[in-house]
């Protein structure tokens, strides 16, 4: 089988300018949702109380609702969670309670309204864990742009470096801005599953780097766009299958894994769509646009280094 | 040109027979378990346990499949294996019979539990299944944050109350000495007051540092000195606090007979504990808190005491209590000290005649108290009690030879030294050093556990098959092998996640996975690149070399870049981030290694000694007309 039969060059370059545009129009809403909307943050972050239970039969959400209303909670959240059996309940830090005097008191409360309520979680996190968790999180992203950064730097050239980093910026912080727009659940493995679209899509432009360079080597006195062209063209094939076999992982993950995995499933689906995307569109065009040369890349040969040949006596 | 040296190749089947090895433990199961540990601190579970409960299932004609020793910390707990829920039952009556003939005051806690039921030939080499996390697993989790200002205020505040007693003992006028924050502040009537004081307590403690300054406020125009403690101090009065700690809840926790409790110090004032397979969270937390008490009282060992303790009854005002060993006591009622005034105990040696001993460290007003009863009760005895859930023992009752002022107190005598570490244990893990507050908590029910393994399992299985069909397929024979080596990527992953002992987490499955997915990359990078050099108009052999050359640079650059985001995850994560972030970096090392020298030994096993290979099974290789 062939997916692929590409006769000549795609000239991906002719419309940089137009994506990019496009791109920066995406990465400025998705910025603006981020700012304005703010995050759906799950409790690990905010700190409060979660509690899973889960009914015989169809869960009475009103019922639940009420229960909770009772005992004095006003900021609350109930919903289904996977099954229409199984609820989640949110409550709030409550100022000197415990969760667990939060969830006996309405355990006790839910049996007395319906028999054959089942607990199936309790997590309470206090609000000084999830203030740490936010600035590790911006430390991790930190470190991350950092150390691309110097590597690529060191095993490219810094335009590289750059446009590697801009692209890889561009992925995560569309993703952030789905995630405030559909306000879905911004959780402990949705930050993981953020991150680690950050190493998938320098990945992704490293590959076509190397490509650029190994073309540099290979062709003199052609124009730098058509190198460019060249690099994804060739490459074009292994990234869509590669990204088509992850995505086929992530998939599984979004229909097995239930409701745990679901929003990091959705995080890498995003991620990966738009890494494609963006080493194409975003890294190479950066790239270009900050004018990468062959003699960026290819290190002449200096005369000196040539090592002359010599006689010696055998041992 | 594509030939391995007889090494390369070994080095690749040890790795598969290893990952297979290391990886087996996972798929037994656990079978039913008896687990006998301490529930009181002054008794210890030893090796020999082990004998005689064995010796009791053997006359009871039940038989284990396993038994073993494991000492935690200060802390030992047996287990035995049974080959179902049945004799497991059977044999725990039995073991709480045998163990303790008074239901009302046991010496033993004997729970039910599981383990793990890989033959014993796998545990011989070290291949034991991975742990479960609690999302897995199901149980209890806490994260207890230590109060270490707690416990440097309290620190402060014997000192502050040390250097008054210091001050007065050498008649050295001072106009106040009071805690301030973060340090000690003393105030003296006139400089040469200060100097007197400066001089002597800088000689008796070498742990502070004294600033001299002008007073403030109400104690304008006096001079004053400020006492803090060094960083040295301050950090070893931290981490002895959070071994206090950490050695007190162990001998809690081991009241709940739980299977495998986790607890561990995170960071420089904080805690986890975990309980597989607890539910009752209310229970596990008052037991966290609960604190044992220490009293110190006098022993009556009149005649008329010890005649009335031989027929057995109590004079009035006195109280009967055994000692460890089961001897019986007649302590007088009134309490001459508590816990609260013993601020260490530590086990040492005798000055003068380097006999074990035990060094205790009383606050000043525990000093005092004991300057006047050690004075006026020479000859008598002095026991030590430790209350445990209520019940109180003897843990020793030592005679009072002379008057101890000062307040370091040394008991010695006939003891060894692991008695002395006993002894110095108990009385410091009768209390908190400092106090704790749960900042986070997690309860997992465990038919939810069950749940979330099986989801992680089938989304893994089924995205593997996905992936290894398609590879199939579009690659044909060169698809069969990167298949394999994706096989022997998860062996090698899942073999050392195993070897490690890390824990299983939810997350830590969806790495698996998305490792999986990405671990294609390397291969897809390499097939590529040979049907690419086929076109080129390569030869296979020479396409097979080049391709697996030139690959090689760009998987190491992509899969190091990768890397970088995985160790930034290592080093900032906490909890799931960071069991996601171990198998991610893992995974990037064994999908190199099974890429890269995996496949390409297989390759060069079947095609490298083939001297007319005509074409190469990798898929339709296609020519654009040119």
């Amino acid at each position: 089988m062939e997916f692929f039969r590409i006769s000549r060059t795609i000239p991906f370059m002719r419309h940089a300018l137009a994506l990019n545009m496009i791109s920066l129009i995406t990465f400025l809403a998705a910025v603006l949702f981020i700012i304005f909307r703010g995050f759906n943050l799950s409790i690990e972050f905010t700190g409060g109380t979660v509690i899973e239970i889960s009914y015989a039969d169809s869960a009475p959400l009103s019922e639940v609702r009420e229960t909770v209303a009772g005992l004095g909670y006003t900021d609350f959240q109930v919903q289904n969670f996977g099954t229409s059996r199984d609820v989640l309940i949110r409550l709030p830090l409550a100022e000197g309670q415990t969760s667990a005097a939060q969830s006996e008191v309405l355990m006790a409360a839910l049996t007395e309204a319906t028999q054959g309520v089942e607990l199936r979680r309790v997590e309470y996190v206090g609000p000084q864990i999830g203030r740490e968790l936010v600035e590790n999180g911006l430390l991790a992203l930190l470190f991350v742009i950092i150390g691309i950064v110097i590597y690529l730097a060191v095993r490219f050239e810094w335009k590289f470096a750059v446009a590697g980093v801009v692209a890889n910026m561009h992925d995560v912080v569309i993703i952030l801005g789905f995630f405030a727009f559909f306000q879905w659940e911004f959780s402990l493995p949705v930050l993981a599953g953020v991150l680690a679209v950050l190493g998938y899509s320098v990945n992704e432009s490293v590959v076509i780097m190397d490509r650029i360079r190994e073309n540099f080597r290979r062709q003199r006195n052609v124009e730098v766009r058509d190198v460019i062209d060249g690099a994804i063209t060739q490459t074009i094939s292994r990234t869509i299958i590669t990204h088509g076999s992850t995505q086929m992982m992530v998939l599984s993950m979004l229909i097995f894994g239930g409701p745990t995995l679901h929003y990091f499933s959705l995080a890498l689906t995003i991620g990966i769509w738009f890494g494609i995307y963006s080493s194409v569109f975003v890294a190479a065009s950066i790239a270009m646009w900050l004018g990468v040369k062959r003699e960026d890349l290819v290190k002449p040969v200096k005369k000196d280094d040539t090592v002359e040949e010599t006689y010696s006596e055998q041992s | 040109m594509n030939r391995y040296p007889l090494w390369k190749y070994l080095t690749v089947l040890v790795a598969l027979v290893l990952g297979v090895l290391y990886t087996l433990p996972n798929f037994f199961g656990e079978s039913p378990a008896v687990q006998v540990s301490s529930a009181k601190s002054t008794i210890k579970v030893e090796p020999e346990m082990l004998q005689r409960v064995q010796s009791l299932l053997q006359q009871a004609d039940i038989t284990t499949t396993g038994s073993s020793f494991e000492r935690n910390g200060p802390v030992g707990t047996i287990r035995f294996r049974f080959a179902n829920t049945d004799i497991q039952i059977k044999a725990r009556d039995l073991i709480e019979r045998a163990l303790n003939p008074n239901p009302q005051d046991p010496d033993y806690t004997v729970a039910l539990n599981l383990l793990p039921a890989s033959p014993q030939w796998l545990s011989a080499i070290g291949a034991n299944p991975m742990y479960l996390g609690l999302d897995l697993r199901g149980g209890v989790h806490f994260l207890l944050q230590v109060d270490m200002e707690g416990a440097l205020t309290a620190r402060y505040d014997s000192i502050a109350t040390d250097f008054r007693a210091t001050l007065r003992d050498q008649r050295i006028p001072t106009s106040g000495i009071e805690r301030e924050a973060m340090s000690v502040v003393l105030a003296f009537p006139d400089d040469g007051a200060r100097s007197r004081a400066l001089a002597l307590l800088r000689s008796r403690s070498n742990d502070m540092t004294f600033q001299e300054g002008a007073g403030q406020g109400t104690l304008e125009g006096r001079p004053i000195l400020t006492a803090r403690m060094t960083d040295a101090t301050i950090a070893s009065v931290q981490s002895s606090a959070l071994r206090q700690n950490i050695t007190t809840l162990h001998n809690r926790i081991n009241e709940l007979g739980v299977a495998e409790p986790v607890i561990q110090q995170q960071g420089s004032d904080r805690i986890i504990v975990q309980l597989p397979g607890v539910q009752d969270v209310a229970r596990a937390k008052e037991i966290l808190g609960r604190t044992a008490t220490l009293e110190i009282r006098l022993v009556d060992d009149s005649p008329t005491a010890t005649s009335a303790l031989a027929a057995g009854t109590v004079p009035f005002g006195l109280e009967r209590y055994d000692d460890t060993d089961g001897r019986p006591l007649l302590l007088r009622r009134q309490v001459i000290l508590t816990g609260e005034n013993l601020q260490d105990a530590q086990a040492g040696r005798d000055q003068q005649t380097q006999q074990a001993a035990v060094h205790l460290t009383l606050d000043n007003k525990g000093a005092r108290i004991f300057r006047d009863v050690t004075r006026d009760n020479i000859g008598r005895r002095m026991a030590i009690l430790l209350f445990e859930k209520g019940i109180g023992q003897v843990v020793t009752a030592p005679v009072i030879r002379s008057e101890i002022p000062g307040g370091q107190v040394q008991i010695s005598g006939s003891m060894s030294a692991e008695d002395a570490a006993d002894i110095a244990l108990l009385l410091r893990a009768g209390s908190l050093a400092a106090p704790m507050t749960i900042i986070e908590e997690r309860t997992i029910g465990p038919s939810l556990g069950a749940e979330n393994i099986e989801k992680g399992f089938q989304a893994t299985l089924w995205g593997f098959v996905a992936v290894v069909a398609f590879m199939i397929v579009y690659y044909r024979l060169f698809g069969v092998f990167s298949s394999i080596g994706l096989t022997l990527n998860v062996l090698l992953l899942l073999g050392l996640l195993s070897l490690l002992q890390a824990t299983l987490t939810l997350p830590g499955i969806a790495a698996i996975a998305l490792t999986i997915g990405m671990a294609i990359d390397a291969n897809v990078l390499i097939n590529e690149r040979i049907r690419e050099e086929l076109r080129r108009g390569e030869s296979p052999q020479a396409a097979i070399n080049i391709g697996f050359e030139r690959a090689w640079g760009t998987i190491l650059d992509s899969n190091l870049t990768t890397l970088i985001v995985g160790i930034a995850l290592l080093i900032f994560g906490t909890g799931p981030v960071r069991g996601f972030a171990v198998v991610h970096c893992l995974g990037i090392l064994t999908s190199m290694f099974s890429a890269v020298v995996g496949v390409r030994a297989m390759v060069n096993l079947t095609h490298g000694g083939r001297k007319r290979l005509k074409d190469l099974s990798i898929g339709t290789v296609w020519k654009p007309k040119d």
